[in-house]
Parts: C-alpha cells; sequence; structure tokens
C-alpha cells in the first residue's frame, strides 16, 4: 500500500515538474529549428551559417528579443546527410515543438526534409539550396531566400557575353544541386550558342578528381563550370592546377567562400571565378552597407574567419526572416509565420527579401530573388568582376 | 593518348597509397585475423597527427611526417595492448563488435578534438607542377608516391627478410608451436598491429596535405582497405600492392571513359568479378589446414 502511494506521488510529480518546465521554457523563449550539415563533407559551410544566425539571435536579443521573448536557436547537426536531416527535422517539430526551422543547406538535404513540413504543417525559411526543384514541387511550407540555379544561370547570362565562352564542360558535385545547376546552366548555355561538353559527376564526399579532371582537360572547351561546396572546390582547383589545366574555371552555387579558397588552394585559385550571392570585400556595394558593415564586424568581433561571412550572411538573414516573420505575426505558431511570410518586405544583406510565389497554383513555395555578383580571384585578390 | 597517358600516372599515384592502406590492413586482417574497422581511424589518425605535429607544433613537414608514423605505431600498440590482448582466444565476430566500436570512439574523438570542418596542410613543395610533355603531375604526388614505394618496399622486407618478420608467419601459422620455439607471442601481437597501424598511418599523414583533412577521410579509407585485401588475397604483401594498383586503375579507367558517376563503384565491381571466378582472391596465402 505504502509501495503504491509513492509511486502515484512520484507520477504526479513527475507530471506537475514536466508541465512546469514545458510552460516554464514556453514562456521565456521562442524557439526557432535550426537544421545544418555540422559534420561530413559541409561542414565548413554549415559551421559559418549558424555562426551566422548565432549574430542574429544575439543581435534581436539584446534588442528585446521578440514578443517580450527572447528568442532561442535550437541548433541540430544533419550531418550532411538527408536521412539525418529528416529526422533532425522530425525531432526539432514533434520533440521541440519548434514553431519554425531554418535550413538544411544543401538541396538533397532541404528535399529530404520537405514532405515532415507537410506533415506537420511547419514552415522553414531555405537559406541556401539552389535546386529548382525546392519550390516548384508545391510545398507551401518552403520559403527560400538563396537563389536557384535557374535564377542564377538567367542572371549569369547577362555577364557571359564579357567572359567570351565558347565551349564548356561541367564537373559537379553528385547531387540534386550539383545535376540541377549543371541542367540550368547548360539550358541558359545552348539558347546562347555557346556549346556543351562533358558533363562530369564527383562524388559529394569524393577527394581526388583527377580522373575528371584529366578528362576534361583532353576536350576542346574553353571554361569549366564547376558546382560544389568549399572543401570539394578546394581540391578541384588544387588538382587542376596539378594537371596543368589552363581553361578557365567559373564555380557556381554561392558556397565557395573566396577567401577560404586563397588560404587553401593558393596560387591555384588565381584565375578562377565565382559566382555569389554576397560581396563582403566592397561593403559599400552591398544594398544595406549599413547592415553589412554591423554584421561584419560582429563576425570579426567573435573571432570568425572573414573567410565564412560569403556563406554565413544567409544564415543572418535566414534568421532575421523568421524574426520579422514572428514580430508581424504577432505569435509564435506554425500558422501565423507561414502566414507573416508571405508579407516579408526587409532589407537583407543581399537585397530586399521578399517571397514571390512559384510553383503550382493552389500550393506554391515562396522564392525570394537575392543579387548576384561575379569575382574573380586575381593574385590571391578578390576582384568584383561583374553584378 | 594523352588523356590515357595522365589516367596512368594518376593512377600509379593514387595504386601506391591504396597499396600502402591495404598492406597495412592485411597484415591485421589477412595475418592476424582480426576485422580491423579502425584501420581507417588510424588513417585519419596519421593525418591529424601529421596537422598536430606539422601546423600546430610547426615541426618540419618531413619530420612532421615521421613523427606522425610513429604516433600511429604507439596509438595501433595501444589498442592492441588495451582491446585486443584481453580478447586472445575470443571468436572473430567478438574482436569485430570490438573494432567497431573503436571506429565510432575513435572518429567520434577526432570530431570532439578538432571539430567537423576540414583542416588543411601546407607543404614546401612548389604549387608549379612537374610537366613532362603534355603529362604533368604535382611534386607533392610525386613524392607521395616515392614515399609509398619506399614504405612498400621496407614492409616487404620487414615481413620476409626479417628475424621478426619470420617470428610474425610463424606466430600466425601456428601460436602454440611458435611459442615452444621460444617466440614472444604477445610482443608479436602487439608489433604486428603497431606495423600495421603505422602504415595507415602513414599513408593518412601522407595523403592528409594532397586533400584535406577531416573526422569522416576514414571512412572511405576503410571500405576501399577491405577491398583491397579481399581483391589481392589475405595475408598476402604482394597481393594488397597489386590491388591496390588495380583498385586505383580501375576507378581511373572507369571514371574517365565509363561514367565518373560510378567511380566508386567500378572498384566493387572488378572485385565481384574477381570474387566469381578466385573466391581466395587474386594472391591468397596458402592455407594451413588444422
Amino acid at each position: 500500500m505504502k509501495r503504491a502511494h509513492g509511486l502515484i506521488t512520484g507520477a504526479a510529480l513527475a507530471a506537475a515538474m514536466s508541465t512546469a518546465l514545458a510552460t516554464g521554457a514556453a514562456a521565456q523563449t521562442i524557439k526557432i529549428g535550426v537544421n545544418e550539415p555540422l559534420t561530413g563533407p559541409f561542414a565548413a559551410s554549415g559551421t559559418y551559417v549558424v555562426n551566422g544566425a548565432k549574430i542574429a539571435a544575439d543581435e534581436i536579443n539584446a534588442k528585446g528579443g521578440l514578443l517580450g521573448r527572447k528568442i532561442e536557436l535550437l541548433i541540430e547537426d544533419n550531418k550532411s546527410n538527408p536521412t539525418e536531416a529528416a529526422a533532425v527535422a522530425e525531432k526539432l517539430i514533434s520533440g521541440d515543438k519548434v514553431p519554425v526551422i531554418m535550413g538544411a543547406w544543401g538541396s538533397s538535404l532541404t528535399l529530404a526534409v520537405m514532405p515532415k513540413l507537410m506533415e506537420y504543417k511547419v514552415p522553414m525559411v531555405v537559406e541556401t539550396s539552389s535546386s529548382s526543384k525546392i519550390t516548384t514541387s508545391g510545398n507551401s511550407y518552403i520559403f527560400r531566400i538563396s537563389p536557384p540555379s535557374s535564377v542564377e544561370a538567367t542572371e549569369f547570362k547577362a555577364i557571359m557575353p564579357s567572359l567570351g565562352i565558347k565551349k564548356a564542360d561541367f564537373l559537379v558535385i553528385n547531387n540534386d544541386w550539383g545535376r540541377g545547376s549543371a541542367e540550368d546552366f547548360g539550358k541558359i548555355m545552348k539558347a546562347q550558342n555557346i556549346q556543351v561538353g562533358l558533363v562530369e559527376i564527383m562524388d559529394q564526399a569524393a577527394q581526388d578528381m583527377s580522373a575528371q579532371l584529366a578528362k576534361i582537360k583532353a576536350t576542346d572547351s574553353d571554361t569549366i563550370m564547376v558546382t560544389t561546396a568549399v572543401e570539394q572546390l578546394t581540391l578541384v582547383l588544387k588538382q587542376a592546377a596539378a594537371l596543368g589545366i589552363t581553361k578557365r574555371i567559373v564555380t557556381t552555387g554561392g558556397s565557395q567562400n573566396p577567401d577560404q579558397l586563397i588560404e587553401q588552394a593558393g596560387a591555384a585559385a588565381n584565375g578562377s571565378m565565382h559566382l555569389t550571392t554576397f560581396a563582403p570585400w566592397y561593403p559599400d556595394k552591398t544594398p544595406d552597407p549599413a547592415a553589412t558593415k554591423y554584421f561584419l564586424g560582429e563576425w570579426k568581433k567573435r573571432g570568425y574567419a572573414i573567410a565564412g561571412a560569403t556563406e554565413s550572411f544567409r544564415g543572418y538573414d535566414g534568421i532575421r526572416t523568421i524574426a520579422n516573420a514572428i514580430q508581424r505575426a504577432g505569435k509564435a505558431e506554425p500558422a501565423a509565420i507561414t502566414d507573416a511570410l508571405w508579407t516579408t518586405d526587409f532589407p537583407g544583406l543581399n537585397g530586399q527579401i521578399k517571397f514571390q510565389k512559384q510553383g503550382p497554383t493552389g500550393k506554391e513555395s515562396g522564392q525570394s530573388m537575392p543579387n548576384l555578383y561575379l569575382i574573380k580571384i586575381e593574385n590571391e585578390k578578390i576582384i568584383l568582376s561583374g553584378s | 593518348m594523352t588523356e590515357l597517358l595522365q589516367h596512368i600516372v594518376n593512377t600509379l599515384i593514387l595504386g601506391s597509397t591504396y597499396a600502402l592502406l591495404g598492406i597495412g590492413l592485411t597484415l591485421i586482417f589477412g595475418i592476424m585475423r582480426v576485422v580491423n574497422f579502425a584501420h581507417g581511424e588510424l588513417y585519419s589518425f596519421g593525418a591529424y597527427a601529421l596537422y598536430f605535429v606539422g601546423v600546430m607544433l610547426g615541426l618540419n613537414f618531413f619530420l612532421a611526417l615521421i613523427v606522425a608514423v610513429v604516433l600511429g605505431c604507439f596509438a595501433g600498440a595501444l589498442i592492441e595492448v588495451v582491446l585486443l590482448r584481453p580478447m586472445r582466444g575470443a571468436d572473430i565476430d567478438t574482436t569485430m563488435l570490438v573494432m567497431i566500436g573503436a571506429m565510432i570512439v575513435m572518429q567520434n574523438g577526432e570530431q570532439f578534438v578538432w571539430g567537423g570542418v576540414a583542416k588543411s596542410v601546407s607543404t614546401p613543395f612548389p604549387e608549379l607542377p612537374l610537366v613532362i610533355g603534355s603529362i604533368s603531375v604535382s611534386w607533392l604526388r610525386l613524392f607521395v608516391f616515392c614515399a609509398a614505394l619506399a614504405l612498400i618496399g621496407v614492409s616487404y622486407l620487414l615481413i620476409n627478410r626479417t628475424k621478426l618478420g619470420k617470428a610474425m608467419r610463424a606466430t600466425f601459422q601456428d601460436r602454440d608451436a611458435a611459442s615452444l620455439m621460444g617466440v614472444n607471442i604477445q610482443f608479436i601481437y602487439m608489433a604486428t598491429f603497431a606495423i600495421g597501424s603505422s602504415l595507415a598511418a602513414a599513408a593518412g599523414a601522407l595523403l592528409g596535405p594532397v586533400y584535406v583533412i577531416s573526422p569522416q577521410m576514414g571512412n572511405l579509407a576503410s571500405l576501399k582497405a577491405f577491398a583491397i585485401v579481399i581483391l589481392g588475397g589475405l595475408g598476402s604483401i604482394g597481393g594488397a600492392t597489386i590491388g591496390g594498383f588495380l583498385l586505383a586503375l580501375a576507378e581511373e579507367l572507369g571514371a574517365g571513359y565509363v561514367s565518373s558517376g560510378y567511380r566508386d563503384a567500378m572498384g566493387f565491381l572488378i572485385i565481384i568479378v574477381v570474387l566469381l571466378f578466385k573466391p581466395t582472391g587474386l594472391f591468397a596465402r596458402a592455407e594451413r589446414i588444422g
């Protein structure tokens, strides 16, 4: 009898405690889920994005938070793996009860998360992914602030004549991002009477691309279009230089982190050109110079390598987009935030953040259109060569 | 033709490091019969050791390489004494599970200590490649090739020409008989594992600067090492050497002339074909029965 009594008290106590904890936490903070690759092949990029997100969260909290509450980032590692990305989304939504998520860096990672958003009706701000599929597959919980590769390719069209490309080969990472870029850029090039030669693929974990590069070296193309993240890109540049390849290399996707390329690939990075969505080297040329300078100042103050700035600004803008929506929604609930995201209109570090409708009617996704810059590395310095 | 020559040069360089990985594992897996899932972790251990000594402590690159290999040797000895010695006589599955545990602990340990972001190591070699006709190769890779060949030669001599090598071979043929002949069995087990580990660490330290160093770099290395050992035949140093070069050739030509999307699959395709016709691998050591 005594034992049963003890059990009941225990259970009651536990129940009381968990309610207290839950309501206590809810009253204290607004939770925002962050689903990024912190390990695996995209670790560098994911870490930069998270660091940018933290700057935004600290800035918002220093100004008194949102709706009288502090915001709290729940940062989870998706290990650069789509299966893990979906699991992380599940954990954030059903375990931590976050009303909104930012993620998931890579296109394949984001695509893996998307069904979970539909299932639980929770919106996600997509900060980096560029596969066109993401906003055209009819998922109305997707709000993307990075350019899809089709837009990147269209904007690149204006820059192309100045480069005088006659024939291009592609070397792309083997996922939705890489294959999507090859397709979108290939289409634009063919329309401009530029020949498209080889489309070579590299596994996302591959470290040796010599075979693909040797094949490309032997063709009569003048340009290699490369799509991958900074770690693999460093290896591509080094290995291309080692094979004595002198063709022009143009990279897409906005995850090149040119300063890191210069630091790690050295002279091998010279002459390479990169399409990026942020130009931290020329803050006065960005749409909101004051905000850019504040962000770069914070980045420096925290002792982060400047190389990360081209990537991390997306984390910063992503969290600011979410915070802006929560503020206008007046409550931290998924449906209210989704509605508020549609009316977003504020200056991000790379242009106005404002969502247009994309995809099948009735279940459109949101897509914001940022600026695009083409930069060139010369003598281990970064030069703005077109925008 | 030029393209083919370039593929062959690439193959030789890649193959030499694959061979090194394969020889290290063939000692442990082929001779000691320990299914060493931590082999790839010793590979990344070697790379991080080079990074620590060469970049963080600022030691000369070549000295740092040697230190990394020695550290790999000690790490291997430690694993043998702490994890495998108590398992002596246990069946192959039990030690396999222990090594899977070791792999998980080591990989997560690396992640904990160094973070998930890849590190790179700069070397004293010139950045401009060596160009012969239309073929070009980086000096660093050329050095890696020579160092790997030297290490392969040393291992061969060690196993086949020294007293230690003879004792090793005797021990794993018949432990009791070797023991009765006065061979220090415990020492031989430790030495074999340490030598195999130091070869993996050497491969990691040599390839770390060629590629980038990350906690996950060992996964693919492990997989390839097992493939090489199975291809070459368990326990055969010559087999592992040839197996390494064959795997590199299959990958290089597969990516060059078939499809780069299936580069890593090519190697395994070759293995399936070889095993269909020669189930013990190309150069299996004669099994002693009983």
